[in-house]
């Protein structure tokens, strides 16, 4: 069986409500899916040979919200983390991003991002997703965290609360992981913001051999035990804070205990 | 009930028309189009919503209750007569309806209301503001006849006043602003957006609307029938051919080499989704669809033959 043949089998097998043309209520598309597993399997698999750790943390359906660190100058962590729950999972699973706002603009990002279920991040999406019992993807540093550079990669900016109080109001489990290896992938060291502007992205990273193009570094997941609070999502600032530290220190502590692991096994 | 149509010569409100007759309720309608085949038991007058003679139809027959379809697309008129029948027309009708004593209007209004916008929700609820105007001015009268019909909800706290927004429809024949663009044997498409389209029987456009009345919905409800589809889709399985191409290049193409016509600002309404959340309206009604997506496009590529031998 080739490995396109099996791949369109595992579209075939993800638990969402697809009409007779194989595409879902929010427009995602079977064959789409497929066809892009085609090329990130290939990443995942061959390129940066990526390890996940862990998986047995995630629900196999229902609500979910991942949520882990930034790791490489642009989306190739959440990139990876979607191929992982599409190649890991039995049965396979469509891990949903929150998308900047700048990708919708974009002619063919736009398209691929509206077929693939990786919409702009707005609460408002969240929100349906999650009631719909989707297993959302969110990196709570932002672009903040993808624009850490080579020297900061272990490191975790400050993390937005608008998560916590989704997570609250929809009664969703937050599995929290811990992605290494983006940094070295995409060394970063400098962000060129002026000219991202010019773009209409929010910066250009830039590498030591200058193209922002991903180097094949081993790559890692470890997705950690759910975290569940209680709440409405209406409670005050300093609550939702204190939520919001926990889970990052969760992820702090995949990092560090991955990061650990990982210098034992690469000897570096 | 005795039910006056606005805009009865219109392709759904001519079958909403013979549906309400059907099921026993007395109908008439006016609209400056003719209608020369309407069934008997169909009182027909020709005459323009903004005129006196309109007026003396309120006057003479007090219907007790108003639909009001008379208003027109961006696509169909340019300039200031659209504006003027949409507002000046949509202000009449609830000025006549407060005069003489009608007890239920519903104001048919687009879904195009909420605007394609890239950083906007993919479903839209019936709380949104409209967003995009700018974008398509052509569409801000609509839009303002819409606003304008839901002030009647305080304004006017006698008459049960519903705004429908209903979604694009088609049938067969098909009539209306997605059907004229799906005419032609090659239909446009940005490049690099395929924007997910919503679509509707005209059938089930009229048993949503017939619902409306027998419910004597209040409020404003945005009225959807199967989940959307992206546009690709409708275009393939209505036996068109999608020609994607760049947008500054398509921008100078429409209206010519056979493509339809749009606005160069409506080319937004090709690049970005306008999804309605109708759940709303199901509660309020319990409103089901007949037509499931795969039906209503196999029912519009059979009552809508490709045009002339391929070019």
């Amino acid at each position: 069986m080739s490995r396109e043949e099996s791949l369109t089998e595992r579209a075939d097998r993800l638990e969402l409500p697809f009409n007779e043309f194989g595409v879902d209520p929010y427009g995602i598309s079977k064959k789409h899916i497929a066809m892009a597993a085609s090329v990130f399997a290939v990443l995942y698999r061959n390129y940066f040979r990526v390890k996940c750790y862990g998986l047995e943390h995630v629900p196999p359906r229902g609500r979910g919200m991942l949520v882990g660190n930034h790791s490489g100058g642009y989306a190739l962590d959440g990139a990876m983390v979607i191929t992982s729950m599409f190649l890991e999972m039995n049965p396979p699973r469509l891990a949903q991003g929150m998308a900047e706002k700048f990708i919708n603009r974009f002619p063919v990002a736009s398209l691929w991002t509206s077929r693939t279920g990786q919409f702009t991040g707005l609460p408002e999406h969240a929100l349906r997703l999650l009631e719909d019992d989707r297993l959302l993807m969110v990196f709570p540093e932002g672009a903040r965290g993808t624009a850490k550079l080579y020297k900061e990669r272990y490191s975790l900016v400050d993390f937005g609360s608008g998560f916590i109080r989704l997570a609250l109001q929809t009664r969703t489990p937050i599995i929290p992981f811990a992605f290494l290896g983006g940094g070295s992938a995409l060394p970063t060291i400098a962000n060129l913001y002026r000219l991202g502007r010019l773009f209409g992205v929010p910066y250009i990273p830039v590498t030591p051999y200058l193209l922002p193009l991903p180097l094949p570094a081993p790559l890692e997941i470890h997705y950690g035990e759910p975290l569940t609070f209680t709440g409405s999502g209406d409670e005050d600032d300093e609550v939702i804070a204190g939520y919001v530290e926990q889970v990052k220190s969760r992820i702090a502590g995949l990092i560090e205990k991955g990061r650990t692991a990982r210098q034992g096994r690469l000897g570096s | 009930m005795r039910v006056l149509i606005l805009g009865i010569a219109g392709g759904i409100a001519r079958k909403l028309a013979t549906r309400l007759l059907d099921a026993g309720h007395e109908v008439m309608g006016l609209d400056v189009r003719p209608w020369s085949s309407a069934p008997q038991g169909i009182e027909f007058h020709r005459v323009d919503v903004r005129k006196r003679a309109a007026e003396d139809i309120f006057r003479r027959r007090r219907p007790q209750a108003v639909v009001h379809m008379a208003t027109i697309t961006a696509l169909t008129m340019r300039g200031g007569e659209r504006g003027r029948i949409n507002l000046d027309g949509t202000k009449a009708v609830f000025d006549h309806c407060r005069d003489y004593g009608v007890k239920q209007v519903l104001f048919v209004g687009r879904h195009t209301f909420y605007g394609a916008a890239p950083d906007s929700p993919l479903y839209h609820n019936e709380d949104e503001p409209p967003r995009a105007l700018e974008k398509v001015p052509e569409l801000a009268d609509l839009v303002a006849a819409d606003l304008y019909a839901a002030t009647a909800l305080w304004r006017m706290p006698d008459i049960t006043a519903a705004v429908l927004r209903v979604c694009y429809t088609l049938g067969a024949p098909g009539t209306g602003t997605l059907a004229g663009f799906l005419r032609g044997r090659r239909v446009p498409q940005v490049l690099g957006y395929d924007p997910l389209f919503q679509v509707m029987q005209e059938e089930d456009v009229v048993t949503a609307i017939h619902l409306a009345l027998e419910k004597r919905v209040r409020g404003i409800f945005n009225v959807a029938g199967p989940p959307p589809v992206p546009f690709s889709i409708i275009i393939r399985e209505t036996g068109r051919t999608p020609v994607p191409l760049p947008e500054f290049l398509l921008a100078r193409l429409l209206g010519r080499a056979g493509f339809p016509r749009l606005s160069r600002g409506a080319l937004s309404h090709i690049k970005y989704p306008i999804v309605v959340d109708a759940q709303r309206f199901r509660e309020a009604t319990g409103f089901r669809y007949a037509f499931d997506e795969g039906r209503i496009l196999r029912t519009f590529r059979e009552s809508a033959p490709l045009p002339g031998p391929e070019l």
